[in-house]
Formats: C-alpha cells, sequence, structure tokens
C-alpha cells in the first residue's frame, strides 16, 4: 500500500509538468489550429536558459522564472510574427513541416553552440526529500508541482475572467465571428503563441533541476504533449490538465508494477484504449 | 451613411457579384431580398471585410473601407450579425454580450448595453449563466443580434435573422428589428423572407444573380407583380 501511494503521488507530481506542456500546446492549437511539433524543442530552450542563468549568475532555477517565462514568450511572439502567422492558411502538411523545421534549427543551434554534452543542474535540495505520513516527497518535484499549480490557475483565471482572455476563448470557438467582434485576431494569434511558447519554456525551467539537459531532450516531450492533448481533447485545457497528471501517474504505476522499461509501453497502450473507445479524446467533442 | 458602387466579387473563378450599387441612408430599414446563391451574405461579408472586393468601391459616412481589417470596421460602428447566428458556443451568454463589447470604446456602454438588452429579450436575462451552445435556436438568434448591439452599431448588418426559427418567433424577431431601428439605429437587413421584411423596409433591393434587378419602397415591391410571382407564390 505505502509503494503504491507513493508511485501514485511522484505521478501526480511528474503528471503536473506534463500537464503544463500539453496546456501550451493546446493553446496554441485552439487558438490557430496549428500543431506546434517544435513545442519540445521550445522546452529544451526553457532548460538551457534556466542552466545558463544558474551555470553563469547562480540563480536558483525557481526563481529564474522570472526571466525564463518573459523570454520565452517574447521567442514566441517572434516565432509567431515572422514564421507561423505566414502559413494560417496553409495545408496542414506545410504547417507541421515548418514547425518540425523551427525545431530542427533550434536543437542543432543549441548543439553548435553548447555541444551535446549531457548538462545536469545540481541545486542543494536536488536530492533531498520531505518525509509525510512514511511517504518521502521529492522537494525539486513538489516545489515543480505546486508552481504548476499557481501558473494554471493563473492562467484559467485570464483565460474566464479577463476581456483579452475571453477574446482568446472566443477567437478559438469562431474566428470570423471574433472578427465581426472587434476582436483583432491576428493579435489573439500572437498572444497565443506566446503563451504557448512560455508555458513549454517554464517546464523546461521546472525540469531542469530532476532532468538530464542537452539539445535533443525535446523530441520526447514534443510526443508526450501531443499524447497529453490528444488524451484530453484537442483544444480543452482541462482535458491536458487531465491528460497530463493522467500519464504521470500510469507512468509511475507501471514502472513499479510492470517494469521500468516498459513504462511507455503501457502509456501507449492506455492512450490507444482510450481514443478507441473515445476518440474525440475524454473531454474533446467529436466534430459535427 | 452607406455606399456601394459598382461591387464585384468572386470566389475563385465563379463570379458572385456582378456590379452591385446600392445605398443605405441614415435612420432607414433597407432590405436585400433574393433567393439563395444570390449573393446577398456575399454584399455582407464585402462590407465587413471578412472578404476583400475584387472590384468598385464601399464608403461609410464617406471613408473608403478599403484598407481596413475586420476587426477594425467594427472600431467605424458597422457591425453585422451573421448568418447562422455564429455565437460562441462555450461562452455563456454573460460573456457573449462581453465579447459584443470588446473594443475599449465600447466598454464603459457595457452595463448599460447589457441592460437594454435584457430589456429587449427577457429570455436572455433568464439564461445568463448558460452557454451559447446549449440554447434554442430563437434563443441563439436573439443572443446574436444583442450580441451586435453591444458595439454601439451606427449601422448594423442582419444575415437573414429569421432562418430556421418557429413562424411564431419569426414574427418577434422582426417586430425586434424595428423596434431597434426606432431607437436610432440603421439597418441593412439581407432576408428571404422576403413578405415579413418587405413590410418593415423603408427601402429594399432585388438581387438576382449577382445583380440588382429591381429597387424600390418595401411597399412598392410588395405590390411588384415580378416580386409577387418569383417570391410570394401569387
Amino acid at each position: 500500500m505505502a509503494i503504491f501511494l507513493q508511485s501514485l503521488l511522484s505521478g501526480i507530481l511528474v503528471g503536473g509538468v506534463y500537464a503544463l506542456i500539453g496546456i501550451g500546446l493546446t493553446i496554441i492549437f485552439g487558438v490557430m489550429r496549428v500543431i506546434n511539433f517544435a513545442h519540445g524543442d521550445l522546452l529544451m530552450l526553457g532548460m538551457y536558459v534556466t542552466w545558463g542563468l544558474f551555470a553563469l549568475f547562480n540563480i536558483d532555477p525557481y526563481l529564474s522564472l522570472l526571466i525564463t517565462a518573459p523570454v520565452l514568450f517574447l521567442w514566441g511572439v517572434l516565432l509567431q510574427k515572422v514564421f507561423i502567422n505566414r502559413v494560417l492558411n496553409a495545408l496542414p502538411q506545410n504547417q507541421i513541416l515548418l514547425t518540425i523545421g523551427m525545431g530542427l534549427v533550434m536543437s542543432n543551434a543549441i548543439m553548435l553552440a553548447f555541444t551535446s554534452d549531457y548538462r545536469i543542474l545540481t541545486t542543494s535540495y536536488t536530492s533531498s526529500a520531505f518525509q509525510v505520513f512514511g511517504l518521502s516527497v521529492s522537494q525539486p518535484l513538489l516545489y515543480s508541482f505546486l508552481i504548476t499549480v499557481a501558473i494554471t490557475g493563473a492562467l484559467f483565471w485570464f483565460l474566464q475572467n479577463t476581456d483579452t482572455g475571453q477574446a482568446i476563448r472566443a477567437t478559438a470557438q469562431d474566428r470570423d465571428a471574433a472578427q465581426l467582434m472587434g476582436i483583432n485576431v491576428k493579435r489573439m494569434s500572437v498572444l497565443a503563441f506566446g503563451l504557448g511558447t512560455a508555458m513549454a519554456g517554464i517546464a523546461g525551467a521546472l525540469l531542469a533541476p530532476t532532468y538530464y539537459i542537452f539539445p535533443q531532450v525535446g523530441g520526447p516531450f514534443t510526443l508526450k504533449a501531443f499524447v497529453v492533448v490528444v488524451l484530453g481533447g484537442m483544444g480543452s485545457i482541462v482535458g491536458a490538465t487531465l491528460g497530463g497528471i493522467l500519464i504521470g501517474v500510469t507512468e509511475s504505476l507501471s514502472a513499479v508494477y510492470v517494469a521500468s522499461g516498459l513504462k511507455e509501453l503501457v502509456v501507449y497502450v492506455l492512450f490507444l484504449l482510450i481514443l478507441l473507445f473515445r476518440p474525440a479524446g475524454l473531454l474533446g467533442k467529436s466534430r459535427t | 451613411m452607406l455606399e456601394i458602387k459598382q461591387l464585384t466579387y468572386a470566389y475563385g473563378d465563379l463570379q458572385v457579384l456582378w456590379g452591385v450599387d446600392l445605398t443605405v441612408n441614415q435612420g432607414e430599414i433597407v432590405t436585400v431580398v433574393g433567393a439563395n446563391g444570390a449573393g446577398k451574405s456575399t454584399i455582407l461579408r464585402n462590407i465587413s471585410r471578412l472578404l476583400k472586393p475584387t472590384g468598385g468601391s464601399i464608403r461609410f459616412e464617406g471613408n473608403d473601407l478599403a484598407r481596413l481589417q475586420p476587426h477594425q470596421v467594427v472600431e467605424q460602428r458597422l457591425v453585422q450579425v451573421p448568418e447562422a447566428r455564429r455565437i460562441f458556443p462555450e461562452l455563456t451568454v454573460v460573456e457573449n454580450l462581453r465579447m459584443g463589447s470588446y473594443l475599449p470604446a465600447n466598454r464603459p456602454d457595457r452595463a448599460r448595453n447589457m441592460e437594454r438588452a435584457f430589456t429587449l429579450f427577457p429570455r436572455l436575462a433568464e439564461r445568463r449563466k448558460q452557454l451559447g451552445g446549449t440554447m434554442s435556436g430563437g434563443e441563439q438568434q436573439m443572443l446574436a443580434i444583442a450580441r451586435g448591439l453591444m458595439a454601439n452599431p451606427k449601422l448594423l448588418l442582419l444575415d437573414e435573422p429569421s432562418l430556421g426559427l418557429s413562424p411564431l418567433f419569426v414574427k418577434n424577431i422582426f417586430e425586434i428589428i424595428k423596434e431597434i431601428n426606432a431607437q436610432g439605429t440603421t439597418i441593412l437587413l439581407v432576408e428571404q423572407n422576403v413578405y415579413q421584411s418587405l413590410k418593415i423596409s423603408s427601402r429594399a433591393y432585388v438581387l438576382e444573380t449577382g445583380r440588382v434587378v429591381m429597387t424600390g419602397t418595401g411597399a412598392e415591391l410588395l405590390g411588384n407583380d415580378h416580386v409577387r410571382k418569383a417570391f410570394l407564390g401569387m
């Protein structure tokens, strides 16, 4: 029982970060109908910014979020304005090629600059843990989770209660009708890509203290983000949150009860099973 | 107020409008009637700049609209209530109305306009928290019109507001259009319900395959043999 609770807990903690990655992808998809295959590479950039700030200035990775998030937001705005905007009305395969290409350029540029060596960011608390009711809670994972909850909550509040947030949702639901309300949908797209990129960057920063940092780290995260989003229902933020937690818990439980080498397998089998019975995802609506 | 000259539009190779001239004067209800596919909605989508005209000019209060983006047209207080209502299905009634007054210039009037909307459509007041997509067609049409009014329009474009509504509701909608006009909003209406719309119109245009074939006051057209034969089945 203790083992079960222990792995359930770490699954939830890790799942929170997966949710954050998925939310970024789903916001971008919702507003622009573009699947961002560079998402994991943006996360990788977030990791490197965090690592750089730590290695050069000894800034704590959680504190450096205050720099990483805005930097990645602006990077996303730039990518949207210069590249993505031009393919908004293009064929989906062209959009996919563009985002995959952007991802390749980013990961190779980082490899050129920093080589493909694994970097490790070790803080005083990297391997410390709290003991609660006989369960051990990893400190960095707990901090990451709490920050994830705070950021997700703030994003939710923003989308629900502000004019700009509601305009983002309106644009996602009906682009033409949004324009007829006087909403500048191009600006909403820029904002959405900036927010999505910042989310990916924040996730990268949160993973930095517990993960190897290297230029190709993004690929598996792009795939994971995609699974999280499809599982929850494309475009649904609540869905992405649920999907992220579900994947985290599944990975963690199957590492204990099946075999740690097979956890990915279990995740994808679960993914296929859910899609078999709910093709639009857990909270997705089938297209009419 | 609105002056359209020699407007042409083509969807790719398919020419839909062939030199349409149309004017709307302040205070009027002007209707464009015509069969399905005559190009009525295309005219409105060109005015709102969701489509870019292939020729001709559109002026609103003397200003050429040719350089504006769709969202900038709304800033001129030229507002469209689109065909098929197009309310935001996953926003509540109140959130839909808030989006109608998204522009900073209209936000100070938000509370007052919302009260006005709820007076005009008491049904909406009962459903403030309901998601737009879960309402009936008639309620959605009310919401779409109310949402348009939130933008303080000088000229309101209405695209087939009676489409798909029950007969009782249709009568209701036309009375509300008259009421909105009486309160000072000029209206350009596009309709297939020729009888009801001509009855409330100051002037009307008959559109056939992308050309204006006839124009006159509502009463004149209602008495016209061609209109009676083609649209009213008499």
